[in-house]
C-alpha cells in the first residue's frame, strides 16, 4: 500500500542505473533532503543544533567513512578516534596558517591529509587480517593521541595543550568560533554529510566498491578473480580516512570549537562509531545514519527521561547508558547482524504487502 | 660499576615484573580463544568487574545500592560487615563462574559458529556491558584494594644491590609477589590442561569442537568452564593492579596491552603469552627510559607495545609461537 514497485518501469539505462530506481524511494528521498534544507534552517535553535543535529552529522560522516573500511572492506578499525584527531589537527594547523582561506577548502584537505595517515596505518592490512588488524589499528589510535599531546608544534605552542578554533568564514557567514548563528553550522555541516553520502554511495555500488566487498567477503578468493587486494584495502582506508578525518575537523571546528586530544578523540570514540555501524547496520549508507541518529539520540532521551522526568543522579544514567549500548551491540549482533538497515529493509517488505498479504 | 647500566638493569627488573602481570591478563585472553576461537575484549573489564567485586563483597556493599537509592528513595549502601579477604576472594570466584555461565547461556549459546569478527565485536559490547554494570552495582569512584599482600620496597634487594653496584635497586615487594602468584597461576594452569579429565576435554574442544562433541565432551560445559577460568584468571590480576594502582576505569585500560602481548606470542600459546608479556614488559619500559624520556617527551607506554605488535605482525603475522596460519578457498 505505502511501498510500491509495481508499474515503475526503466526504459533507458541511465534510468536503470540511478541511485534510487524505485520511485518511491527517489520521492522518499527527494522530500528528506527538501525538509533538510529548506525547512530545518529556519525553525532550529541553538539546542537543537548543538546537541542534536550537528552531532548527528558528523557522526554520520565518521560512520559511513568506517562502515566503509568495516562493512563494505571487511577490515576491522579500532583506529577512528586518533583518525579523527588526525582531521582536527590537520583542520586547525590550516585555519590558524591560512585564516583567508575558506572553510570549506580548509576542512576537505584536512580530509585528505587524514586520507594519507590512514594509507600509511592500511599498509599493515596487506599482511594481516581480521582481530589482528583490529588489535593493530589500537597502535594508530594511542600514538596519534600521544602525538598531538606531545609534539606542541600540532597545538601552535599554546600553553594548555588545547586547540582552539579561531573565528573563520566562508563566503562572509561565520562558521566558527563562539558567535555563529545555528543555522549557519547546520548547514555548513549538512552540506560536508550530504557530500559524504553522495560520494559513498556512488563509490560502494560502482567497481571498487564491488572490489571492496569481494575482499570483505573472502579475500583469496577476490585476488584468484583478479581483485587486486593491494589496491582495494588501501583505497578502502583511503576513502574511509577522508571522512572520518572530514568529521574529525567538523567535530573539532564546528561543533566544539576546543578540543583537548586525549578526552575529545579517546579509545572511547573509536567504539562509539564503531557502535554506530554495528547497531544501524554494517555495509549500508543508510544504517550508518540510523546508528549514528540512534547513539546520540540514545543519551539525550535517557538525560530526558532519567535525570529530567525521575530525578536520578547523572552518573547513574550515564552508567544505564553503557549498559543499554553494550547489551544493544549483543542484542543486534545475535538477533539482526544487519542492524537497523535490515529492519528497515524488512519493514519496506512488509509494506510492500500490507495491508492484504495473502 | 657505571650508573647508567645500574640504572638500565633496575628498569630492566622492572619491566620483567610488569610483563609478568601482562602476560597474567594475556593468559585469560589464550585460554579462551584456545577453547572456543573467541577473541575476549572483555577480559580487561573482567578483570576491573572482579576487582570491584571483591572489594564491594570485602566492605559489605549493597550491590546495586545507588540505583535501588534512586529508584525507591531509601539510603541504604552498606550491610554494615567487614569480610576477611579469603572468604571474600571465594565468594567472588563463585559471582565469577556465575559470570560465565551467563555468558555462555545468554551471548555465545547463540553465536555458535559465527565469523570470528562477529564475535569479537560481540564481546566489545559484553566489556561495555560489564563495566556499566560494575558501575551500577559498586560505583564509579576510585577504591584502594588492599587484601593484605606487602607492598614497598624491598629492602633485601635493595641492600644486596647496594652492596654490588653502589646503588640500591628500587623493586616493589607487590611486584615480586605477583610474578610468584603468576608462576604458580600457569603451572596450575598447564598442570590443569595436562592430567585432569576436564583438562583434557579442554585441550580436545581447543584441538577440533567436532571431534570432541563426537567423543561425547560437552562443549557447553568446557565452554563455561573456560570462562570461569578466565574469569579466575581476571580476579587474580585484577587483585595484583587494583593493589597496584587502584580499582578504577584505567584498569582495564591496562587490560588492553595484553593484546599485544597476544600478538607478539601467538593467541594459541601459553608459553607464548608469557614470553610477550615480558617482552612487552621490559621493551616498554627500556624504550621509556632510554628513548622515550630523553628524546621524545616522555609517556611513550601508551603505544609503544601496539607499535612494537604491529611491526611484529607485518614479518611475522603468527606471532612467535603461534600455528602457522593456512588460507583456503
Amino acid at each position: 500500500m505505502f511501498y510500491r514497485e509495481a508499474g515503475d518501469f526503466s526504459t533507458t539505462y541511465p534510468q536503470d542505473s540511478q541511485t534510487f530506481p524505485i520511485k518511491f524511494d527517489r520521492w522518499r528521498y527527494y522530500a528528506v533532503l527538501f525538509i533538510a534544507v529548506v525547512i530545518i534552517p529556519f525553525v532550529i535553535n541553538d539546542y537543537w543544533v548543538n546537541s542534536i543535529f550537528m552531532p548527528f552529522l558528523i557522526y554520520a560522516i565518521a560512520a559511513i567513512g568506517l562502515n566503509i573500511l568495516v562493512g563494505y572492506c571487511g577490515q576491522v578499525s579500532l583506529g577512528t578516534g586518533g583518525f579523527m584527531a588526525v582531521g582536527a589537527y590537520a583542520c586547525y594547523k590550516l585555519m590558524t596558517g591560512f585564516p583567508e582561506v575558506s572553510m570549506f577548502i580548509h576542512v576537505l584537505l584536512a580530509g585528505g591529509i587524514t586520507a594519507m595517515v590512514g594509507v600509511l596505518f592500511g599498509l599493515p592490512s596487506l599482511r594481516i587480517k581480521g582481530f589482528y588488524l583490529a588489535v593493530a589499528t589500537l597502535a594508530a589510535q594511542f600514538f596519534l593521541v600521544w602525538l598531538f599531546n606531545k609534539v606542541s608544534w600540532f597545538y601552535n605552542y599554546s600553553a594548555s595543550g588545547q586547540i582552539n578554533a579561531p573565528e573563520r568564514d566562508t563566503f562572509g557567514i561565520l562558521i566558527t568560533g563562539p558567535n555563529t548563528e545555528a543555522w549557519a553550522t547546520y548547514m555548513f555541516c549538512l552540506i560536508f554529510t550530504i557530500f559524504s553520502a553522495v560520494v559513498a554511495r556512488n563509490l560502494t555500488r560502482g567497481s571498487v566498491g564491488r572490489q571492496w566487498m569481494a575482499i570483505r567477503d573472502m579475500d583469496i578468493a577476490a585476488e584468484i578473480i583478479g581483485v587486486n587486494p593491494l589496491k582495494a584495502k588501501l583505497t578502502a582506508f583511503a576513502v574511509s580516512s577522508f571522512f572520518v578525518g572530514i568529521s574529525g575537523a567538523l567535530f573539532f571546528a564546528v561543533y566544539l570549537g576546543a578540543v583537548e586530544v586525549g578526552e575529545a578523540f579517546g579509545i572511547t570514540k573509536s567504539f562509539l562509531v564503531l557502535f554506530m555501524i554495528i547497531i544501524g547496520g554494517l555495509g549500508s549508507i543508510f544504517g550508518s545514519f540510523a546508528g549514528a541518529a540512534f547513539l546520540v539520540l540514545l543519551p539525550v532521551a535517557l538525560k530526558i527521561i532519567g535525570v529530567d522526568w525521575l530525578g536520578w543522579p547523572t552518573d547513574i544514567v550515564a552508567h544505564l547508558n553503557l549498559v543499554i549500548v553494550g547489551g544493544l551491540i549483543v542484542v543486534f549482533l545475535i538477533a539482526e547482524p544487519h542492524g537497523l538497515a535490515q529492519l528497515w529493509r524488512i519493514a519496506k517488505e512488509k509494506l510492500r504487502l500490507w495491508p492484504f498479504p495473502h | 660499576m657505571p650508573e647508567q647500566l645500574a640504572f638500565t638493569i633496575e628498569v630492566f627488573l622492572n619491566g620483567l615484573m610488569a610483563g609478568v602481570l601482562y602476560a597474567l591478563v594475556a593468559l585469560g585472553f589464550v585460554l579462551i580463544y584456545k577453547a572456543s576461537g573467541i577473541f575476549n575484549f572483555a577480559q580487561g573489564v573482567m578483570a576491573l568487574f572482579a576487582a570491584m567485586t571483591l572489594y564491594g563483597i570485602m566492605n559489605g556493599q549493597v550491590p546495586f545500592a545507588h540505583l535501588i537509592n534512586a529508584i525507591f528513595g531509601t539510603e541504604i549502601h552498606y550491610f554494615g560487615w567487614e569480610l576477611p579477604a579469603l572468604l571474600a576472594i571465594v565468594m567472588t570466584v563463585g559471582v565469577m563462574i556465575l559470570l560465565a555461565w551467563m555468558v555462555q547461556r545468554f551471548i555465545f549459546r547463540y553465536l555458535v559458529g559465527q565469523e570470528p569478527i562477529i564475535l569479537f565485536m560481540a564481546t566489545i559490547g559484553l566489556a561495555y556491558f560489564l563495566e556499566g554494570v560494575g558501575d551500577l552495582m559498586w560505583g564509579s569512584d576510585i577504591k584502594t584494594l588492599d587484601v593484605g599482600l606487602p607492598q614497598g620496597i624491598n629492602e633485601t634487594i635493595d641492600e644486596v644491590t647496594f652492596g654490588w653496584f653502589g646503588y640500591g635497586f628500587f623493586i616493589d615487594n607487590l611486584d615480586i609477589v605477583a610474578s610468584i602468584v603468576a608462576i604458580i597461576l600457569v603451572a596450575a594452569l598447564v598442570a590443569f590442561a595436562q592430567y585432569t579429565k576436564q583438562g583434557r576435554a579442554m585441550r580436545a574442544v581447543a584441538d577440533d569442537h567436532q571431534a570432541a562433541l563426537s567423543v561425547g565432551v560437552s562443549l557447553n560445559f568446557i565452554w563455561i568452564l573456560v570462562w570461569s577460568l578466565a574469569g579466575f584468571v581476571a580476579l587474580v590480576a585484577g587483585i595484583m593492579w587494583g593493589a597496584k594502582s587502584g580499582v578504577q576505569f584505567s584498569l582495564s585500560l591496562i587490560a588492553l596491552k595484553a593484546l599485544p602481548v597476544l600478538m607478539l606470542g601467538g593467541f594459541t600459546s601459553i608459553p607464548g603469552a608469557i614470553v610477550g608479556g615480558l617482552i612487552i614488559g621490559v621493551g616498554e619500559k627500556l624504550f621509556e627510559f632510554l628513548i622515550g624520556q630523553p628524546y621524545l617527551g616522555g609517556a611513550t607506554e601508551n603505544w609503544f607495545a601496539y607499535m612494537l605488535a604491529l611491526v611484529f605482525l607485518v614479518f611475522r603475522p603468527q606471532g612467535l609461537f603461534g600455528e602457522k596460519i593456512i588460507e583456503r578457498v
